[in-house]
């Protein structure tokens, strides 16, 4: 036997077991890999962030004792009736299609449970998500999908989507196996064919356009909702302005790990940018408008506990949204459906071939079977809670901040873990007064 | 007759006027003076209220309408009837970009031309235009029938869903998985009833049928090569 050393077997970084999976995969299927969710890949996020706290030059606030306001009013700026909602968190927009309707069903539970809204998607309002949610966005999406006047009337807000982060410039897309006869019905399309939804808004180019659209809007529902607008990561600083200009009340940012139902993972990795980078050139543009606090600004994107809530109010958004953690409070990617995630050739925690409406967890699915394994109402509860944890969270770190309401949080009370989060956010690097792109450096 | 006058009451005096009106109300004509080419003019409309616009207009005017008969005595912009879900809207002139888009159901009539992409993502509006349509026209049409008593321009019906199109005149060019179809006799029956409920004097037997292949249904990469 040769006794020369020999090096150990060595694997690529850049041609890493992931890739190789995707190329053999490619090579055999001559067709891009769809999947749900959003960004996978590690990005600079709010973890790269931490509070400072208080000592001698600032004074906290006494935890459980003195008070820590949490609550945010929504579409102050032309809106007859604005929304107020308890809690800085909001359930991001999925659609009755992508979801079973017991997963809406207990998205709007939850979501009034804990005094917030819920918001539709590219599929129209069900009465079940409708009747349960006190506060509901209605989505007004390029495909137009069960859209109509009395169902517009009914919402609480109206949700223009531009864009969303794991797609932006994407159209929608639901594929045939979980079109079922009502989510045919609901589409005017029929049963069993893949659903593509447009990119593009059929009836307005630009912002120009954009604001008459808004201002009909407006005139069907006599001027009483307040408008928003969602924009995916794209060019935070202008898209924000722009959305300002065509006289949005509120504008939603959703950064790329904000997740979808569906779409290509090439898609969803490579283009738009990350939830941590869009925040502040979209706050700097409201406030070079003077806008800001006036068009409030929800985030999303990857928000999961409290501290991401403190950290994006910190940088001077209004609200976040959840989406993804929504559904793993609800009980998606649950370890207790294990054996069925491996048998899908997946695992807890990985799964997401939401399109395929195979969801073991009875969530992203329109299989009647797999649907009734999520109890809207328990599922609800859960939503909740965790929104109230979250929520606890956000107010524990305001008071040891000493703030007495979540959004007098400020950038002077974080500094970056990093070179790249101190410069996406604005703020020094930890131990330093150093916050790159200022200062001359 | 009842009488609103933009110029002194602007779109907003117009709309809550119509919009307040309940569904079985005495006062079910109406007619709108100097519009100005405004936008948004009557749109929202829910009751079944004959409502008149001696003049053109802008964007979005009858959008979502739902049980009113609106006329255009004039031209209209962008957005005509946009997701219309019943009643008619009828344009005595021409109507610009996306006239009918998305719109449910109801009779839309453009008696002159309208512009590109007509009919675009329409889910059961039907739509009768006297002259030409631009490029792109029910693009991803879903439901409903567009009939174009003139010519038709480029990419008619692309990515076109189960919306049924009959052109008379000259079509530049189909776009991906729309054919030409055999036209039948229901069909030739639902192009007469249509002509009629536009008042058009042209024959069905002038016209031809297009709609989808269906061949993009399902995603084939076979059929990258179409999009």
């Amino acid at each position: 036997m040769d006794k020369t050393p020999r090096t150990l077997p060595r694997k690529s970084a850049t041609f890493d077991d992931y890739t190789l999976s995707e190329i053999r995969r490619a090579a055999s299927t001559g067709i891009y890999d769809i999947r749900g969710a959003g960004a996978k890949r590690r990005l600079p996020h709010f973890d790269d962030l931490l509070f400072l706290g208080a000592s001698i030059s600032r004074y906290p606030l006494e935890g459980y004792r003195e008070k820590c306001g949490t609550n945010v009013v929504l579409g102050t700026r032309f809106a007859k009736t604005p929304i107020e909602l308890k809690i800085p968190i909001t359930i991001a927009g999925m659609s009755f299609g992508s979801l079973s309707a017991q997963a809406k069903e207990a998205l709007g539970r939850g979501a009034t449970i804990a005094g917030t809204s819920t918001t539709t998607g590219d599929g129209g309002m069900t009465p079940e998500e409708r009747g349960q949610s006190k506060t509901l966005v209605y989505q007004y999406l390029p495909s137009r999908y069960g859209m109509n006047p009395d169902d517009l009337r009914k919402a609480d807000a109206i949700e223009v989507v531009v864009g969303q982060g794991a797609k932006p410039g994407g159209g929608g897309m639901l594929l045939g196996q979980k079109i079922s006869d009502r989510v045919a019905a609901m589409r005017c399309l029929p049963k069993g064919i893949d659903q593509r939804s447009a990119c593009r808004h059929p009836d307005w180019t630009g912002p120009d356009d954009l604001e008459i659209k808004i201002n009909e809007l407006r005139e069907i529902t006599n001027w009483e909702k307040p408008i928003y607008i969602k924009i995916g990561g794209a060019r935070p600083y202008y898209d924000v302005a722009l959305a300002v200009k065509a006289g949005a009340d509120v504008v939603v940012l959703d950064g790329m790990q904000g997740g979808t139902a569906a779409t290509q993972e090439v898609f969803i990795e490579h283009v738009g940018q990350p939830t941590l980078a869009c925040i502040r050139p979209a706050v700097r543009a409201l406030q070079e408008l003077g806008m800001h606090r006036k068009v409030q600004l929800i985030v999303s994107g990857g928000i999961r506990n409290g501290a991401d809530v403190a950290k994006a109010l910190a940088l001077g958004v209004d609200a976040v949204s959840i989406g993804t953690a929504a559904l793993v409070a609800l009980g998606d990617n649950d370890p207790r459906w294990e054996s069925e995630y491996e048998a899908l050739g997946t695992t807890a925690g990985a799964y997401d071939d939401w399109h395929e409406g195979r969801d073991p967890a009875g969530i992203t699915t329109q299989d009647p079977e797999l649907a009734k394994r999520l109890d809207p109402v328990l599922a609800g509860r859960r939503l909740s809670n965790y929104l109230k944890v979250m929520t606890l969270e956000a107010q524990t770190i305001a008071r040891a901040n000493g703030k007495s309401h979540v959004h007098n949080l400020e950038p002077e009370d974080l500094c970056a873990l990093t070179v790249e989060a101190a410069a996406m956010a604005q703020v020094p690097l930890a131990g330093t007064d150093w916050i790159p792109g200022r200062g001359g450096y | 007759m009842n009488e609103l006058d933009l110029k002194t009451v602007g779109v907003r005096g117009i709309n809550s006027q119509l919009h307040g009106l309940a569904q079985d109300t005495n006062e079910k004509h109406w007619v709108i003076r100097n519009p100005m080419g405004q936008h948004n003019i009557a749109c929202g409309v829910s009751a079944p209220l004959q409502i008149e616009i001696h003049g053109h207009v802008g964007f979005y005017c009858g959008g979502m309408n739902k049980d009113a008969e609106l006329t255009v005595h004039g031209h209209a912009g962008v957005g005509t009837a946009e997701n219309m879900m019943s009643g008619v809207v009828w344009v005595k002139g021409n109507s610009s970009e996306s006239a009918g888009a998305t719109g449910n159901g109801g009779l839309l009539v453009i008696d002159g031309d309208a512009s590109s992409r007509c009919g675009i993502s329409m889910k059961g509006i039907d739509i009768v235009v006297g002259g030409s349509v631009g490029h792109m026209s029910a693009f991803m049409g879903q439901r409903g029938n567009l009939v174009v008593c003139g010519d038709a321009g480029d990419a008619l019906g692309d990515s076109i869903y189960e919306a049924r199109l009959y052109v008379k005149g000259k079509v530049a060019s189909l776009g991906a998985d729309c054919i030409e179809k055999e036209m039948r006799i229901e069909h030739l029956a639902d192009l007469e009833r249509l002509l009629k409920a536009a008042k058009r004097r042209e024959k069905p037997s002038e016209f031809r049928r297009y709609g989808s292949a269906r061949k993009l249904y399902n995603f084939s990469v076979d059929h990258a090569d179409a999009y």
